[in-house]
């Protein structure tokens, strides 16, 4: 694919890395918001290319690993139920709920099905009218308008039989709850690209003067993150803190109109829960009033369920870089990426599970101690 | 759609935030327990090895080396349950045959007889169980084996998905071939015979209906020849493996935990074709988790290894063989890529099958 071979150049990476080395002059925080980015930095060694004094800290951005628990144990209320076909994205059928997953909901007999499309949801409620056919509409806003449009399609092709579990989730007001927390240490966002083509910008230069942090629109691919780094560490060793577009081949200022318009038509904004921080004000999307009859919870009556998460991990402190992942008490002992404790040790581009793995090239005796039992 | 930001609201207290989770309990079977991944192995590992004991079946190699009546045998069974029956480059008849005699030819042996037994779901077209009958007597000729016994069984509508194959092989072993993973020492060369992550994106292609712009062909191919131009060069290979099922990700990490030493690939060496590349991209899946049909992974002395690779070259199924790495002392167990860009990065045993990402 020569569109992307050339976004993980290697010359061009190292003259990059070599810019941002000469640039570094004291030590930087920087969170990358978005899961994608969090991959790429993962997938292709970034972090252990950057200078020491460049920290950076997984932010918040993995769709999956936000999702509360309490939406999750309505997702598998939902799709035990005989007459229920669940489709979900694949990555979420591994999320643990209390006591199982959408997996075990599966072995244990429930219609659960992986779609790479929500309108694929919507063709599988068209063949199974006598079936209800429930689609979990889960991410940020890159994920929201198709989610958008497909409960507009399904109301103006009259699909009685689809709905869909609503729990989007937005990212500014996510970095708003990052950066009033007394202790953050971020200093400066790669903001998520991809969110950035949606939505645009608009939202950032507010956020970015309140709190003095640069914000650079970062984009996927290696030298995209490896760019925005070096933006970032551009500003703040100038001192400065403005909104930098360094995505501009996809991020246009206003974002794409259509689909907020769409967003706009079936969604409205609601405090959302994120698992591992808590509720943040107007920080999701629910479905509007006009489409309330495509809401699963309120077709499948489990508004009320309510699950309690035990405090037993502090993922919520590792995804604000308060606390590194090993000096969590369960980190390698209970907590692993087989039998996770939280959000971060279950997606592979989780910090836990990231520090986890590379935990264990390290044979220093605390180090093999720390992740002893699997 | 909102707009600024409300100061006032109340926050999460940071203190508070918690992300915690129950621990997972596996009380029945999950698809990742058949996903060749670290699920799949606790099964054997759990309930079948104890179950049934034997001192070659805790070997746990793709196929079982026997010495029987002064011979040198290997032994292996594998069972088909593909959708859909027929893909791109082939079909479950084709995967019946070639599934086992490549069991077979990693473990050094020549595939010699085959046993199928068919179990087919009521309803289903005899024209099909025609068509998959006759790519299975196709892909035995080719391969140089004879189906020899066989066993048919039909299960209720509704019970199946048209037809799954069982498979068993036997071949013989020649003198001075002893391919197992606890010869591997760092050192060996790790070799790939071709392109990865096509069989496994071809099968996508068709099951979930998914384009990707250019047809993608399983490779899906018997690879006895392929091991006999190597064996021809030296015996002193030290291991073999078909990356089917948890792709090369999950063979390497296999040989990495039984030989007791650490694996690094170089991750620009590893032969991903564009069209893979692209479809895996778009799925958010990781090429080396794909699974891949007609390919072996080598572990080679490091003296043979530009000879073997040679000599892999010059056969059909090793065109694009390729060195791509090598095993080290360092971190035993463990898989390690070199990234493009100079990093490294852990190449981690898959749990169960690779799910694609939402971002």
């Amino acid at each position: 694919m020569k569109y992307i071979d050339e976004f993980q150049d290697p010359d061009l990476a190292r003259r990059l890395l070599d810019e941002i080395h000469s640039t570094v002059t004291r030590p930087w925080a920087l969170m990358e918001v978005c899961g994608g980015q969090t991959h790429s930095i993962i997938r292709h060694g970034i972090d252990q290319l950057l200078p020491d004094q460049v920290e950076l800290i997984h932010g918040p951005g993995c769709p999956v690993c936000v999702t509360p628990l309490e939406v999750i144990d309505k997702a598998l209320e939902i799709a035990s139920r005989p007459e229920v076909i669940f489709c979900s994205f694949g990555d979420m059928l591994r999320v643990p709920g209390t006591g199982r997953d959408l997996f075990q909901v599966r072995g244990e007999g429930g219609d659960v099905r992986v779609v790479y499309s929500p309108l694929d949801a919507l063709r599988v409620a068209q063949q199974n009218p006598a079936r209800q056919v429930v689609f979990f509409g889960i991410g940020f806003e890159t994920t929201a308008p198709p989610n958008a449009m497909t409960v507009y399609q399904a109301r103006k092709l009259g699909i009685p039989n689809f709905s869909m579990l609503v729990s989007h989730v937005r990212v500014p007001p996510a970095i708003e709850a990052i950066m009033r927390s007394p202790q953050c240490r971020v200093q400066g966002f790669l903001a998520a690209g991809h969110v950035c083509s949606v939505m645009g910008i608009d939202e950032y230069p507010e956020l970015a003067e309140r709190h003095r942090v640069p914000i650079v629109v970062t984009g996927f691919e290696p030298l995209d993150v490896l760019e925005g780094v070096r933006r970032t560490v551009a500003q703040l060793e100038r001192g400065e803190h403005t909104v930098d577009n360094a995505y501009a081949r996809a991020v246009r200022p206003e974002g794409n109109p259509a689909a907020k318009a769409m967003l706009e038509d079936v969604f409205e904004v609601t405090d959302r829960s994120w698992r591992g921080i808590g509720v943040i004000p107007d920080s999701g999307w629910r479905l509007s009033a006009k489409y309330r009859d495509y809401d699963a919870e309120h077709r499948f009556s489990v508004e009320g369920i309510r699950t309690e998460e035990p405090a037993a991990c502090r993922s919520g402190e590792v995804l604000q870089g308060l606390l590194k992942p090993h000096e969590c008490e369960a980190f390698g002992t209970v907590c692993t990426p087989r039998t996770p404790l939280g959000a971060t040790m279950v997606s592979s581009e989780g910090a836990c599970a990231a520090y986890y793995l590379y935990r264990r090239l390290d044979t220093t005796p605390a180090a093999r101690e720390a992740t002893s039992v699997v | 759609m909102s707009d600024a930001i409300d100061l006032t609201a109340p926050l999460p207290d940071p203190a508070a935030w918690t992300c915690p989770a129950p621990l997972r309990d596996q009380s029945r079977i999950v698809m990742g327990h058949g996903g060749g991944g670290a699920l799949s192995a606790e099964l054997v590992q759990n309930v079948f090895a104890p179950a049934f004991g034997g001192e070659v079946l805790h070997r746990l190699g793709d196929a079982a080396a026997l010495s029987l009546g002064g011979l040198r045998l290997a032994f292996s069974t594998d069972s088909f349950v593909v959708r859909p029956l027929f893909f791109p480059g082939g079909s479950i008849g084709d995967l019946a045959v070639n599934g086992t005699v490549n069991d077979l030819a990693v473990s050094g042996a020549r595939a010699a007889y085959l046993s199928c037994g068919f179990i087919l779901e009521e309803g289903v077209e005899i024209d099909t169980v025609t068509r998959v009958a006759d790519a299975l007597g196709a892909a035995a000729r080719a391969a140089g084996v004879e189906v020899v016994t066989g066993d048919t069984k039909v299960v209720e509508a509704g019970h199946g998905d048209g037809i799954y194959i069982n498979t068993a092989g036997i071949g013989l072993i020649p003198a001075g071939v002893d391919l197992r993973p606890q010869r591997v020492v760092p050192g060996d060369v790790v070799i790939v015979s071709g392109a990865i992550g096509v069989h496994g994106v071809a099968i996508m292609s068709v099951r979930e209906g998914l384009e990707f712009g250019v047809e993608i062909v399983s490779d899906c191919a018997p690879l006895g020849g392929l091991v006999d131009a190597m064996l021809a060069v030296t015996r002193d290979l030290h291991m073999l493996r078909d990356p089917t099922r948890g792709g090369l990700a999950a063979a390497l990490n296999e040989v990495a935990a039984a030989a007791g030493a650490g694996v690094v690939i170089e991750e620009r060496k590893v032969p991903v074709p564009p069209a893979v590349a692209n479809a895996c991209a778009v799925l958010g899946l990781d090429p080396m988790y794909v699974a891949n049909e007609g390919k072996l992974v080598a572990f080679v002395p490091r003296q043979h290894a530009d000879a073997v690779v040679d000599a892999m070259r010059a056969h059909p199924r090793g065109a694009e063989a390729a060195i791509i790495g090598e095993v080290v002392r360092d971190h035993p167990g463990m898989v390690v890529a070199r990234t493009g860009l100079g990093g490294t990065r852990v190449v981690d045993m898959p749990l169960g099958e690779q799910l694609p990402r939402i971002c």
